[in-house]
C-alpha cells in the first residue's frame, strides 16, 4: 500500500502555494503514511485544538503558518484556548503565560479560523452533517461528532488540524472510511435498572465505564433507552475519551449509524459484555476521591461546556437559592450558547445565585477558580477524571441535582437512593 | 534482534527502557518542564520518560497529547524513542511536529508482541533508523 497524490497535493507539497502550505501536507502526507492511507480527500471543515497553549512549540508551529500567510480553505471553528476573554479579571496564571497564550489564540485568527473558543463545536447552529468529512481535533468534539451526527472525523491531535483546514485534506484513512466505523465491542445494558438509566449521571459513568474496556475498539451498546439525548451521547463520549481512547461509539436505536445492532457490527463478529448496577457504582467511586459530608469548597460544570438545555435545567434545579458563600459555583460553556441563555434571561438569574460563568476556556486546563477551601464537585466523567492531577483537589462526582443541593449547603451530599441496591 | 514491523518515525535512539505496565496521556497525565508521569490514577505515577527508550503499547487520551510531547521533545524531556503495538496518530503527531520544527527525531516504532515484551523486559535499549533494536544490560546493572 502506496500514498498516492493528486496534482494538487503534489503542488501544495512541492511549495506551489507557499512554505506554510508544504509544511501542512508534509506534516499530513507522513501521518497518511504512518495510517497507511493509500490517498487524501476533501475535507468539509475543521475544529482546532492547537489554540490550547502547552507551550513554546504550539506557538512555534502556529506562528510559523500564520506568519507565512496561511489561511483556512474550508470553516474552521477553535477549541478552548487558555484564556476567558469575557472574563479575563478570572485568569490567576502568570503574565508570560498569558501573553503566549494570547499569541496563540491571534494566531488562529489570523488563519481565518472562528473565536468560537468551544471544546463543543457540535452545539454551534452551523454543524457538520452526515457523511461530511472533516478534521476534528479535541477528543470529546471528536467522538461525538462521530458517534452523535455520523461525521467523520479520525481521531486527530493537535497540529494537524489546522494543517488539514489550510490545505483542505486528510488521510482517507481510519475513522473517514466504512469499515473502521463498524462495532467491534457490545455492551448490554439491559441488567442495569431503567430507573439508572432514566438519570442523567448515568451516562458519564457509562462513559467511563466503557472508555476503560474498550482500547482503541469501537464499541456498541444495547439495552440504552431510545432516542438517547445530545447532552447523554456528550457524556458518554467525554467520559470515554478521557478514561480511554474513544473516538466513535454506537447506541443502538439512538446513534445514526446503528438503528440495529447488526447495522452496527457490519459484520463484525464482537465480545460481549453484559453491564450491571454495580459496574456503574465502580465507576462512579472511581472518579470520586472524597466522601459525602466533607466541607465543599467549588462545584465546576460543563466539561464539557454546558449546553442550553442543561443551563435550563441548572436554572430549574437552584429555584432562585443561592449559593452557599463558601462554595465557588462555575460553569464552562461557549460563549455562543451563554449568549442563547442571556436572550433568555437565565445568565442574569444563576448570576445572581452566586454562579460564575466561564466562557471560551475551562476550569480544568487554566488557573480561573479561586482558591477552593474544600473538596470539589462535579457532574462531568471528564473533570472528575482529569481535576485531582490538574488541580490537585479532591472530587466528589455527583449528578448536577447533588451537585446544586451540596452547594446550597455548602457541604458534599449526596442522594443515594439509586444506587442502593447496585 | 528485535525489528520493527514499521517504522512511524525514523531515527537513532538509545536509552535505559522504561516499560509503561498502561498507557499515558501524554496530556494531563505527564508534565513537559520535568518529563515526569503526574496522571495520580497511573501505577508508575513519578517515574521519569526523560531520555528513556519507553514502551507503551497504545496511546490515550487528549488531542493535546501532540503538543505537550512535541514540547517535552523540544526541551529535551521527552521519551529518546517510543516503542508501541499500534499506532496512535496522536502521539506520531508530536514527534513528527517537533522533527519539522526543530530537527530532533524521537523515533516511533510499531513491533509485534514477542518484540514488545523483550523490550519491556530489556533494562536499556539503541534503536538504528531502519527499525532494528539491540537490547543490552544496563552499565549499572552489569
Amino acid at each position: 500500500m502506496m500514498l498516492t497524490l493528486d496534482s494538487r497535493d503534489e503542488a501544495m507539497l512541492a511549495g506551489d502555494h507557499g512554505d506554510a502550505v508544504a509544511l501542512a501536507m508534509r506534516v499530513i502526507t507522513r501521518v497518511a503514511a504512518s495510517m497507511q492511507a493509500e490517498a487524501l480527500l476533501d475535507i468539509a471543515g475543521a475544529h482546532i485544538d492547537s489554540c490550547l497553549y502547552h507551550g513554546q512549540a504550539g506557538l512555534d508551529f502556529a506562528q510559523r503558518l500564520a506568519d507565512d500567510g496561511a489561511t483556512v480553505v474550508v470553516p474552521t471553528t477553535l477549541n478552548v484556548s487558555s484564556l476567558d476573554l469575557l472574563h479575563p479579571e478570572l485568569y490567576r496564571g502568570d503574565d508570560n503565560t498569558r501573553s503566549q497564550a494570547l499569541a496563540l489564540m491571534e494566531a488562529y485568527e489570523q488563519m481565518g479560523c472562528k473565536a468560537t473558543w468551544t471544546c463543543a463545536p457540535y452545539q454551534l447552529e452551523d454543524r457538520p452533517a452526515f457523511g461530511d468529512h472533516i478534521a476534528w481535533a479535541e477528543s470529546n468534539a471528536i467522538v461525538f461528532a462521530n458517534a452523535a451526527l455520523g461525521a467523520r472525523p479520525h481521531r486527530y491531535g493537535d497540529f494537524i488540524d489546522i494543517c488539514c483546514a489550510i490545505t483542505g485534506r486528510a488521510p482517507a484513512a481510519g475513522l473517514h472510511l466504512d469499515a473502521a466505523r463498524r462495532a467491534e465491542v457490545v455492551f448490554d445494558f439491559s441488567e442495569v435498572p431503567d430507573r439508572l438509566l432514566e438519570l442523567d449521571v448515568a451516562y458519564p459513568l457509562i462513559g467511563h465505564h466503557i472508555g476503560k474496556l474498550v482500547g482503541t475498539r469501537i464499541p456498541a451498546m444495547t439495552g440504552i433507552p431510545e432516542a438517547t439525548s445530545e447532552d447523554r451521547l456528550k457524556a458518554i463520549g467525554s467520559a470515554g475519551a478521557s478514561a480511554g481512547s474513544l473516538a466513535m461509539f454506537h447506541v443502538v436505536g439512538s446513534t445514526p449509524e446503528a438503528p440495529t445492532l447488526e447495522t452496527a457490527l457490519g459484520g463484525n463478529k464482537a465480545e460481549q459484555h453484559t453491564v450491571t448496577a454495580a459496574d456503574l457504582r465502580v465507576a462512579r467511586d472511581q472518579l470520586t476521591t472524597a466522601t459525602t459530608g466533607e466541607r465543599l469548597g467549588a462545584v465546576s460544570l460543563g466539561t464539557p461546556h454546558y449546553s442550553v438545555a442543561e443551563f435550563g435545567r441548572l436554572v430549574e434545579l437552584l429555584a432562585g437559592r443561592p449559593i452557599h458563600e463558601g462554595v465557588g459555583f462555575y460553569v464552562n460553556s461557549g460563549r455562543d450558547v451563554v449568549h442563547e441563555i442571556a436572550l433568555r434571561g437565565w445568565e442574569q438569574r444563576l448570576v445572581d445565585a452566586g454562579v460564575q460563568i466561564v466562557t471560551d476556556t475551562c476550569t480544568y486546563i487554566t488557573p480561573v477558580m479561586a482558591d477552593v477551601y474544600g473538596v470539589a464537585m462535579t457532574d462531568s466523567g471528564k473533570w472528575a477524571y482529569y481535576a485531582p492531577g490538574n488541580l490537585g483537589l479532591d472530587v466528589v462526582f455527583g449528578s448536577v441535582e447533588d451537585c446544586v443541593e451540596s452547594a446550597i449547603a455548602g457541604e458534599v451530599r449526596r442522594d443515594d437512593t439509586v444506587w442502593a441496591d447496585a | 534482534m528485535p525489528e520493527a514491523q514499521r517504522v512511524l518515525v525514523a531515527g537513532e535512539a538509545s536509552g535505559l527502557v522504561l516499560a509503561l505496565d498502561e498507557p499515558l496521556s501524554f496530556w494531563g497525565g505527564f508534565e513537559s518542564e520535568t518529563g515526569t508521569i503526574i496522571d495520580q490514577a497511573h501505577p508508575q505515577v513519578g517515574e521519569s520518560l526523560a531520555g528513556r527508550v519507553v514502551t507503551m503499547a497504545v496511546g490515550r487520551g487528549s488531542s493535546s497529547a501532540s503538543t505537550v510531547l512535541a514540547e517535552a521533545i523540544r526541551l529535551g524531556t521527552g521519551p529518546a524513542a517510543l516503542i508501541m503495538r499500534e499506532p496512535d496518530e496522536i502521539v506520531n503527531l508530536g514527534a513528527i511536529v517537533a522533527d519539522e520544527l526543530y530537527g530532533i527525531t524521537m523515533p516511533i516504532l510499531i513491533v509485534d508482541e514477542a518484540a514488545f515484551n523483550a523490550i519491556a523486559a530489556a533494562d536499556r535499549a539503541s534503536i538504528t533508523p531502519g527499525g532494528q533494536v539491540t537490547l543490552g544490560t544496563a552499565p549499572s546493572l552489569r
